[in-house]
């Protein structure tokens, strides 16, 4: 198998006087789609944000491209091309959605210096987000501020996603959008880094499967061979697909 | 199982949110205005009481901006903005000084040419001041509130003190310009016109400053920033290159406010900048830190109600202010505009 993509060797993380990441290993290959699974506090929120620069590694390396980011400011990450998309989603909800947009699209400076079809694109995957394009961001329901959220990770074309949770608080006609959105984002080769609770999301677009608990990876693996073993998911996540469904 | 199908999900239309814009803050300005007219009586005396707390606030607003924004931005409380605001001042003195011959002289082109200069001059040197400023007393304590308080206050008192160095403990007089002296009737009020300048000028920065915080990309980051300046990094910009912009620019608008807050008094002494301080924290409290337009309409409502207790009742005038942050408190916790700060 190639280098992957983004590798994490060792990761420790502190939070203040909190150790949170006991040494993480984590690799996501080019191209696909990982899914970063585990309970409640499990640590998947502080493996993202260490990744992106917003936590300081304490010990161990994040590769990206072969190169070492683990100590490089977030702005200089986000430059390298990976695309964040917080837990919160951090919607500017003063400005409008065009004026999120724009600000995700660091290559122009106005509206009409994007890439006009990328645009359409997103807006195909979206919909919403062209009806609203003029609106407050704070105005929008939570499903729109989470499209909203993913929408600014690709309005330009990005190496790497990390996206925390975008199911989360969604209705399940949003989530399936959500979902066809991410199987489209799929076929361009995008590289995704998915944390999420919800297993029949997750199960449905994940190529690869890491499981977090207590701070480290536990398991690692394609999503196929654990969507078939109900024991170990079972073990690994306290529930059964068939429980859940 | 069901397999999902590959169009959207058929959902219902969504309905559109209704764009519905806070403006209530601004109709306090006129109704303070309103509210004060029966208490003063005589409507020449309250037009010309007006104008005189509308240049004021004017000025207050110049000043304090640039202050509301370096706290939205980084959490700056910076306690030493004052300085610039006294060195803005004493600039003008100085370049007004050696321009007495054109600032007497009954050419309205000279006049302008005088003061135009004195403000460029004096807003490029407290802009360059506060490069050094930033450089040396505010990145040093980033994220540590308390030792920003001490350190900003302490700024503040070693600027004034290098003022006195090279102007002098005293006042010094800072007459206006032939041209810009004397009063307008309208009706049988008298208005100053220099106060009339003071509020065009008020309302020339107020207008580019939301032409730039709405219009460019620039301006769009720093109101992103305010709210949330992780996700600004996480896009790929550098905020503190953002921020280093914006102190800047809000330390040269001190420098100018500082011309204009000189202009008005005729005179300028060394605390200048000492005394207003306390004034700019309650103006930028009223509008809700970090927001312009609150911080706009917070220093208009200072003007105006501290010129018109100063008449009615000049004991209530020192602690109006205070009551004024505590009404608009209880009514609006933030401020009249919370940013929903992170
Ligand atoms: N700012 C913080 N200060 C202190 N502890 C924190 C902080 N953020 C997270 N933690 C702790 O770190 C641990 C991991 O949190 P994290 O948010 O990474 O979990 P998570 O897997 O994303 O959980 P969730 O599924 O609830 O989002 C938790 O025990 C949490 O309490
Ligand atoms: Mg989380």
């Amino acid at each position: 198998m190639s280098e992957p993509l983004l590798k994490l060797e060792g990761v420790h993380t502190h939070i203040g006087a909190y150790h949170i990441l006991h040494g993480v290993d984590l690799q996501v290959a080019q191209g696909e789609l990982t899914v970063l699974l585990g309970r409640n506090g499990a640590g998947k929120t502080t493996t993202l944000r260490t990744i992106m620069g917003l936590w300081q590694a304490s010990q161990g390396t994040i590769h990206f491209e072969g190169t070492d980011i683990a100590a490089r400011p977030t702005p200089e990450i986000a430059q390298s091309g990976i695309a964040y998309v917080p837990e919160n989603m951090g919607i500017f909800s003063d400005l409008t959605v065009a004026e999120n947009f724009i600000l995700a699209a660091r290559g122009s400076r106005r509206i009409e210096d994007m890439d006009a079809e990328r645009l359409e694109w997103v807006f195909g995957l979206f919909p919403a987000m062209k009806r609203f394009w003029q609106h407050p961001a704070g105005l929008l329901s939570g499903g729109q501020k989470q499209m909203l959220a993913v929408a600014r990770a690709i309005v330009e074309p990005r190496k790497l996603l990390l996206i925390d949770e975008p199911s989360k608080g969604l209705a399940p006609a949003i989530i399936q959008n959500m979902i066809v959105a991410f199987r489209e984002l799929k076929r361009t080769d995008t590289t995704i880094l998915l944390v999420e609770q919800n297993f029949n999301f997750a199960r449905q677009l994940g190529d690869q499967v890491a499981v977090m608990d207590g701070g480290r990876v536990v398991h690692a693996g394609t999503m196929a061979a654990l969507a078939e073993d109900e024991a170990l998911q079972q073990s690994l996540l306290g529930l059964s697909l068939a429980a859940h469904q | 199982m069901t397999t999902p199908s590959e169009t959207v999900a058929v959902q219902a239309p969504e309905a559109l949110p209704v764009v519905r814009t806070d403006r209530l803050p601004l109709l306090l300005v006129p109704a303070l205005a309103l509210l004060a007219l029966p208490f003063v009586g005589s409507f020449s005396t309250w037009v010309t009481l007006t104008f005189a707390g509308l240049a004021m606030g004017m000025i207050i607003f110049i000043i304090a901006s640039g202050l509301t924004l370096v706290f939205g931005l980084m959490d700056v409380l910076n306690f030493g903005h004052g300085v610039f605001i006294t060195l803005g001042a004493f600039m003008a003195t100085s370049v007004l000084g050696l321009m007495t011959a054109w600032t007497v002289s009954g050419s309205l082109l000279l006049n302008l040419v005088a003061v135009l200069a004195a403000m460029l001059v004096a807003m490029t040197v407290a802009g360059g001041v506060g490069v050094a400023y930033e450089r040396l007393i505010i990145r040093p304590v980033y994220g540590q509130p308390l030792k920003q308080i001490l350190i900003t206050m302490g700024g503040m008192i070693v600027g004034e003190e290098l003022i006195k160095v090279i102007w002098g403990p005293q006042a010094r007089p800072l007459l206006l310009p032939t041209a810009f002296q004397g009063s307008i009737l309208m009706g049988d009020a008298a208005v100053e016109k220099y106060r009339i300048i003071a509020v065009v000028l008020g309302l020339l920065v107020f207008a580019a400053m939301a032409w730039v915080l709405s219009r460019t990309k620039a301006g769009l980051l720093i109101r992103a920033g305010v709210q949330d300046r992780e996700m600004v990094e996480s896009l790929g910009y550098r905020i503190r290159r953002l921020f280093i912009g914006v102190f800047i620019v809000g330390s040269a608008l001190a420098g100018l406010g500082g011309v204009m807050w000189g202009l008005y008094q005729q005179s300028v002494i060394p605390q200048l900048g000492s005394q207003v301080n306390v004034l700019l924290f309650i103006v930028i409290i009223i509008g809700g830190m970090g927001s312009v337009t609150g911080c706009f309409i917070g220093a208009l409502l200072v003007g105006l109600l501290g010129n018109y207790t100063g008449f009615l009742a000049p004991k209530v005038a020192l602690f109006s202010n205070i009551l004024l942050m505590v009404i608009v408190l209880l009514w609006r916790p933030e401020g009249l505009y919370s940013l929903g700060k992170k």
